[in-house]
């Protein structure tokens, strides 16, 4: 489904050139919950930000389905952030402005011009609703994110990945800023989610990832270390 | 459509925005103020200026006139686009009033009453004999006196509030007019005592045409006596101008393009005769371009003016700018989640844009209102300043206006609204642009690492 081939990445830092990925390779398949772990700064997060075209590689090629993402126009680019991906970040990044509900049918206002969100609104709050209910926030749908927990906050960032229903799910250490009964319950989310068929990339510090992820690699100065297979 | 909704939650929901909404709405009041008062006293002056002038004149600033401007009037009188033409000697005089040691330089004007109300706005600018023209040189104390209507300032002081006291009657006052009359060579005529020709006559009414320099230094007299007294009265009779008013359908330029064929038919027809190189100095000119002198210092005004707001225009870009700058600093998360999801950079710009365009159309609009609101209520909050500070934005005892101009006129109106749209979204559009072109994992990530 989604391949990264000899995939090189580095940042200025004042005078300083760092070198975050050295030619890294992976592949990842449909229906499958991958697990990337490594210490900080080891580029996980660099990683999953150019598989999910948020970022762009100095050199190397990423290839979705087969097309590779560096060939792609603006439009496409951003149909694929709209259709084929869905975020989850660490630090939930939700809309203050907008509710628990507006948040999590966001992607399917943004894919739409005017009159299409019209026609289709109906659905997308049906949808909105039951991806909410399914998370347990029903609740909450005209709930402001600040007036949410962070592990509420979170399954709302987890609704709004799923509301284009995404081939691609990719998670950057989405519970790096939860307690541990929370994070249990985001994980266990994720672990449902590709249950049912989801494919997952998953960022992670979080020891327990290994008992829920099916493959785990380990990125270690740019580069994969270790390749483990859980489950 | 959650371009709208973000818009009008931004702008509902950051405090910040009101500031903008806040600036945007202090500079186009200030500007709608100004710019109605400014083109209320300007639209205000060129109205008083029609009036005192009539459509069109044909004439000479020659101090000795023209001939033959019996036959010209003749036929100008026969023409369908004109209603009303009136013969005047204009000169400069000394005038002393009787019985003081005062003597004052001033301009005479010698018409005959009632062809000259016809034309212009001279009836309208009598107090005493407003309803009976022909008599505004009749003096109510003693009709057999010859009778001058002397402009309001030479005659009346004005009070705090721009009025002036008038008695039920003109009070009886003989005024010593001297003027040195020309020949039509343009020498000094020898008549009466020495080189000056003087006649004494009878303050009948006051004119007040609402022009400063008009009210102060202009004596209208009878025309014939004026005439005797410029020296231009005997075999070829002189005047200074005619004044023209046009029949209501006929167009400014077009009367004045037409009377201008007639005159130079006319001074060809008369090229030969005794007096003919006298026609030569005589111009056909509308209103505006003959009291050109007055009105474009008045336009220069209304231009600086324009050009002092085209300035505060764009501080209003500079400050939505700013504050634009602010919040899409403050915003640069909200905008790495739009780009996440898929949101394209162009959808970025109309996304702020359209925010700059509410803040635009809602500070304009409250702008609009409160300088309207303030407008109506003008004169009555001059009115307050006054009886409470003894403050008056204008003095009326030295400037000759009644209320403050508040007529709003919406097609500028239209432009200051538009104006500060525009400003809106030309001061949100760097900012807006700046944010789009952010990659969304620069705004999302602490660490890049």
């Amino acid at each position: 489904m989604l391949e990264a081939e000899g995939l090189y990445k580095s940042y200025r830092m004042g005078e300083a050139e760092v070198s975050v990925l050295k030619g890294l390779d992976l592949e990842v398949n449909r229906g499958e919950f991958l697990a990337i772990v490594g210490a900080s700064g080891s580029g996980k997060s660099t990683l999953l930000h150019i598989l999910g075209a948020l970022d762009r590689p100095d050199k190397g090629v990423v290839r979705f389905e087969g097309r590779e993402l560096s060939r792609m126009t603006y439009g496409e680019l951003n149909r694929f952030r709209n259709k084929m991906v869905g975020f989850v970040f660490q630090f939930y990044h939700l809309l203050d402005e907008l509710s628990v509900l507006e948040n999590v049918f966001l992607p399917a206002m943004a894919g739409r011009s005017t009159f299409g969100w019209l026609s289709c609104r109906r659905w997308a709050k049906r949808r909105g609703m039951e991806l909410l209910s399914r998370l347990g926030l029903s609740d909450r749908a005209e709930h402001k994110p600040y007036q949410l927990s962070g592990g509420e906050r979170q399954r709302v960032a987890i609704g709004r990945a799923l509301m284009n229903e995404p081939q691609l799910l990719l998670a950057d250490e989405p519970t790096g800023n939860l307690d541990s009964a929370t994070g249990n319950a985001i994980l266990k989310i994720f672990e449902e989610l590709n249950t049912a068929g989801q494919t997952i990339v998953m960022v992670s510090h979080d020891e327990r990832i290994g008992q829920k992820a099916g493959r785990i690699i380990t990125l270690a100065d740019g580069r994969i270390e270790q390749k483990n297979t859980s489950g | 459509m959650y371009k709208i909704i973000l818009a009008l939650r931004y702008l509902l929901r950051r405090r910040i925005t009101y500031f903008a909404v806040l600036a945007v709405a202090l500079c186009v009041f200030i500007v709608v103020v100004v710019m109605t008062v400014m083109t209320g006293l300007v639209r205000d002056f060129k109205q008083k200026n029609h009036q005192f002038v009539g459509d069109c004149v044909v004439g000479t600033e020659s101090l000795v006139g023209f001939a033959y401007y019996e036959d010209f009037m003749n036929m100008l009188e026969g023409a369908d686009f004109i209603e009303g033409v009136s013969p005047v000697i204009k000169n400069y005089a000394l005038l002393n009033p009787m019985g003081t040691e005062r003597t004052i330089g001033v301009e005479i004007m010698g018409i005959d009453p009632v062809r000259h109300s016809r034309v212009s706005g001279f009836g309208s600018m009598l107090h005493y004999r407003k309803d009976d023209v022909s008599k505004a040189f009749v003096p109510s104390y003693d009709s057999n006196l010859p009778g001058c209507v002397i402009g309001i300032d030479l005659v009346l002081s004005r009070d705090s509030d721009g009025r002036y006291y008038y008695g039920a009657a003109p009070i009886e006052m003989g005024v010593a007019v001297s003027c040195f009359p020309l020949t039509a060579k343009g020498s000094l005529a020898k008549a009466g005592a020495g080189l000056v020709n003087t006649k004494t006559f009878y303050y009948s009414d006051t004119s007040h045409s609402g022009l400063a320099r008009v009210d102060s230094s202009l004596v209208y007299l009878p025309f014939e006596e004026s005439q005797v007294l410029c020296g231009m009265s005997g075999r070829d009779k002189r005047a200074s101008w005619l004044h023209i008013k046009f029949k209501p359908n006929v167009k400014l330029e077009d009367g004045c393009k037409q009377v201008a064929l007639l005159w130079r038919k006319f001074a060809e027809e008369r090229s030969g005769e005794r007096q003919a190189e006298l026609l030569s100095t005589v111009v056909v000119q509308s209103w505006k371009d003959y009291r050109r002198a007055f009105i474009a210092a008045m336009e220069k005004e209304q231009t600086m003016m324009t050009v002092m707001f085209a300035l505060v225009g764009l501080t209003t870009v500079f400050i939505v700018f700013v504050v634009f700058y602010m919040i899409v600093s403050h915003k640069s998360k909200d905008i790495g989640i739009l780009k996440s999801i898929g949101v394209s950079n162009r959808d970025i710009i109309r996304l702020f844009s359209g925010f700059s365009f509410l803040v635009g159309v809602l500070g304009s609009g409250v702008g609009v209102i409160c300088g309207w609101v303030f407008l109506l209520r003008i004169n009555q909050i001059e009115d307050w300043l006054y009886e409470q500070f003894k403050f008056q934005l204008w003095d009326r005892t030295i400037y000759v206006i009644g209320d403050i101009p508040n007529q709003v006129e919406f097609s500028v109106l239209a432009v200051i609204v538009l104006s500060a749209i525009v400003a809106c979204l030309a001061g949100a559009f760097v900012p807006s642009w700046q944010a789009a072109r952010l990659e969304p994992v620069e705004t999302l990530q602490v660490s890049r690492l």
